[in-house]
């Protein structure tokens, strides 16, 4: 079943055109990295799925709701769709006045109405399954920057997404980190969400993704299973990519 | 005039004569001048700028300044003084003859040196036509409202008859507006000098003068204590124009000349003994704690208005930041127009036009024109702190809520709004000891407030300092507290 499907997206800022002509699926229960160089669009694409952007042309599906060109939809169908897909930012972008628990907890009581018990016990064990439920109490400037992205995984994935969008999640970890995210998006996929995870990390990629997108000026040059398309790349994007990262910090 | 005043003349003019000399220059041979202090706010017949050269003043007391100028061989020289501090400013040396309707009594007799009086007033009552048969005497005025102007003799009258039958005092700061607001309805008598009373019937009419007069009142000159001297040479002055008929002829010239006057000149000339020198006659008891009780009264006003007045701030200034940061180009265009207008006008005139300008319109009651007037004066800066308190929420925050399916107002409500409180405790709290203090505004559209009262109390003991000090003593005892727990607020939101 697939938890997103992309059709011939376009998207343009003013004349000039971030997205061009955009095909792509992702599979419950499936990881799906998507690379590209900064500037590739890779942002572009998950805000678009969020439905934080309007779109120009093409159509996104994500589960029973649907997303159109035009200007916004109203707000009670865009809640429709958000709730569908947790998405996880760059920076955890946590509310600094709550608690990293009320913080896992505001979508469910005010989106969802849950009572507020089932909420906590909900987001406790969200914390748990993600290794910080001993900061429940904690406020978001006094976690590490590890802590504040798995609060922000859990906050994200409170509401029960069918998908679930990343954005350039290792870019703040160190290596043992990484593998720890990787295991838990693992997890996640494993309980049967998809997920879209944009990243430059083809390490990361290689070891955790079932799928790799290789996006290229707003189209997609490359896809297919990471094994395939990060060991014998066959469009030249990717391979600058794969350079690019071998090269970057030489390891000694 | 005896040689030892001469004397003192001379030394209290050299120095004035000094400054004045080195202003006129070249121009031989050096006069001396006589400084004298009046308000010309309060205008004709006492003092009031001239229509044909606004720069000089006019009135009977200018024209009696000049006399006493001219019977001391020096040159009247005009100094702009509000009419309340007027001895105190003589006793300070500003000037050496304080003249604008000043009012004789046995307070200011005991801390100033003061002339003879060299005319004698009635307090009058005025009321509205219709009342003219039910409000003849104070006593007939239980429970109702009777204006006059702040720390004058009529407003003691009024608050003995307030513990006595139970008038209720409406002080104002000017002469003018007690009699508008008879006509509105605001008060239901005003109690002032027959000549004031006279000079606002004629300027505007609509109420009508009681003819028996609630007490007799008289105008004098001040100087400082130490200038006894001088003092007993206007004296000699005065009595010289109230019989050579001069007086009289200024008097008639400025229609305030009656047979009750002439009357009075003669029992003045007749009088064997001169009565400036008579010792103050025993002060009533007026101790620092009798005070205590109206400066606690009026402290309540101060806080309570202030807190009203910021919650009307806060309220309206959150909506007016919510619009201008949510709202279409419309709203947007009028909330900037609204806090530009209040910011960019000074609030003493918002309190005018709102409790004077209006009153053809609307006739709001003065607490409620006080709380209107610093509340929607101070939303116009509430609303630009939180405007950029909520504009520093950095967007990824509400993109966040969006992801997570809150509604746009449950994103200002549960997201926005509460970070933008804490970035904007610190400058609301610096605002409202500021409102603290602005409040003492109000007092110009008939609200006794703190420094009113204490105004009030320093004008008749004459000193400020120990006024000054209580006063300044309850304004902290007010805002240290608040600021105290702005800062636990603070910190209890910092999470460090």
């Amino acid at each position: 079943m697939s938890a997103l499907t992309v059709r011939a997206l376009e998207l343009n800022r003013g004349t000039r055109p971030i997205l061009r002509g955009l095909d792509l699926d992702v599979e419950s229960g499936e990881v799906c990295a998507f690379m590209g160089v900064s500037g590739a669009g890779k942002s572009t694409l998950l805000r678009a799925v969020a439905a934080l952007e309007a779109i120009s042309a093409g159509k996104i599906t994500i589960g029973s709701a649907t997303l159109t060109p035009g200007p916004l939809p109203p707000e009670s169908k865009l809640r429709e769709v958000r709730r569908q897909v947790g998405f996880v930012f760059q920076t955890p972008s946590l509310f600094e006045h709550l608690s990293a628990i009320e913080n896992v907890m505001l979508a469910p009581i005010h989106a969802l109405r849950w009572p507020a018990d089932r909420a906590r016990d909900v987001a406790r064990r969200l914390l748990e399954s993600l290794g910080v439920a001993h900061r429940a109490e904690a406020y978001p400037r006094q976690l590490s920057g590890g802590e504040a992205q798995r609060v922000a995984i859990a906050r994200a994935l409170a509401p029960d997404p069918t998908l679930l969008l990343m954005d350039e999640p290792t870019s703040a970890l160190d290596p043992a980190r990484r593998g720890a995210l990787g295991e838990s998006l693992r997890a996640l996929a494993g309980e049967g969400r998809g997920l879209l995870v944009s990243t430059h990390d083809a390490e990361f990629a290689k070891r955790f993704a079932d799928r790799v997108v290789v996006l290229d000026q707003g189209r997609i040059v490359e896809a297919g299973p990471a094994s395939v398309v990060l060991t014998s790349p066959s469009h030249a994007a990717t391979r600058t990519l794969l350079r690019g990262e071998s090269a970057s910090p030489p390891k000694l | 005039m005896p040689r030892s005043s001469r004397i003192a003349l001379c030394a209290s003019l050299s120095l004035a004569a000094l400054v004045a000399g080195c202003a006129a220059s070249a121009q031989a041979p050096t006069r001396r001048v006589l400084r004298w202090g009046g308000d010309a706010e309060g205008g004709a017949p006492f003092v009031e700028a001239d229509p044909a050269d606004p720069s000089k003043v006019r009135g009977f007391d200018v024209e009696v300044a000049g006399m006493i100028a001219k019977g001391l061989g020096a040159e009247p020289q005009f100094v702009q003084v509000a009419w309340a501090s007027i001895p105190q400013s003589a006793e300070r040396g500003d000037f050496d003859l304080g003249m604008s309707g000043i009012e004789d009594s046995p307070e200011l007799r005991a801390r100033a040196a003061l002339t003879i009086p060299y005319y004698e007033f009635r307090e009058v009552l005025a009321v509205r036509p219709g009342d003219t048969d039910r409000y003849k005497h104070l006593s007939d005025l239980a429970g109702h409202r009777v204006a006059t102007l702040g720390s004058t003799q009529a407003y003691q009258i009024l608050l003995a008859a307030q513990a006595k039958s139970g008038v209720i005092p409406i002080s104002y700061d000017d002469d003018v507006h007690p009699y508008a607001d008879l006509v509105a309805g605001r008060v239901d008598a005003v109690l002032l000098d027959n000549i004031i009373a006279e000079r606002s019937l004629r300027r505007s009419g609509g109420f009508v003068i009681q003819d028996e007069p609630v007490a007799i009142g008289h105008y004098v000159a001040v100087l400082a204590k130490r200038n006894g001297a001088l003092r007993d040479s206007v004296n000699d002055v005065l009595r010289a124009r109230m019989r050579d008929g001069s007086l009289e002829k200024t008097f008639r010239a400025w229609n305030v000349w009656s047979d009750a006057e002439a009357q009075y000149f003669a029992r003045a000339l007749a009088a064997a003994h001169d009565t400036t020198t008579v010792a103050a006659p025993e002060q009533p008891d007026r101790s620092v704690m009798s005070y205590v009780p109206s400066l606690i009264r009026a402290a309540a006003i101060t806080l309570v208005l202030s807190f009203v007045a910021m919650g009307l701030a806060v309220v309206t200034g959150g909506c007016i930041a919510a619009g201008r940061v949510y709202g279409g180009p419309i709203v947007r265009g009028l909330f900037t127009a609204y806090v530009e207008v209040v910011r960019g006008t000074p609030v003493l005139l918002q309190l005018f036009v709102l409790y004077y300008g209006l009153s053809s319109v609307i006739r709001l009651p003065a607490f409620l024109a006080a709380v209107l007037g610093l509340g929607l004066n101070y939303a116009a800066y509430e609303s630009e702190i939180y405007r950029s308190a909520l504009e520093a929420i950095p967007r990824s925050q509400l993109e966040a809520a969006r992801t997570l399916g809150l509604s746009e107002l449950q994103i200002f409500r549960l997201v926005r709004a509460p970070q933008a409180l804490r970035l904007a405790l610190a400058p609301m709290t610096n605002d409202f000891v500021a409102l603290l203090k602005d409040s003492s505004l109000v007092s110009v559209i008939t609200v006794v407030e703190l420094t009113k009262q204490t105004a009030i109390y320093a004008t008749n003991i004459g000193s400020w300092v120990v006024p000054g000090i209580l006063c300044a003593a309850i304004y902290l005892a007010f805002s240290l507290p608040l600021t105290r727990v702005a800062r636990g607020l603070e910190a209890k939101w910092s999470h460090v």
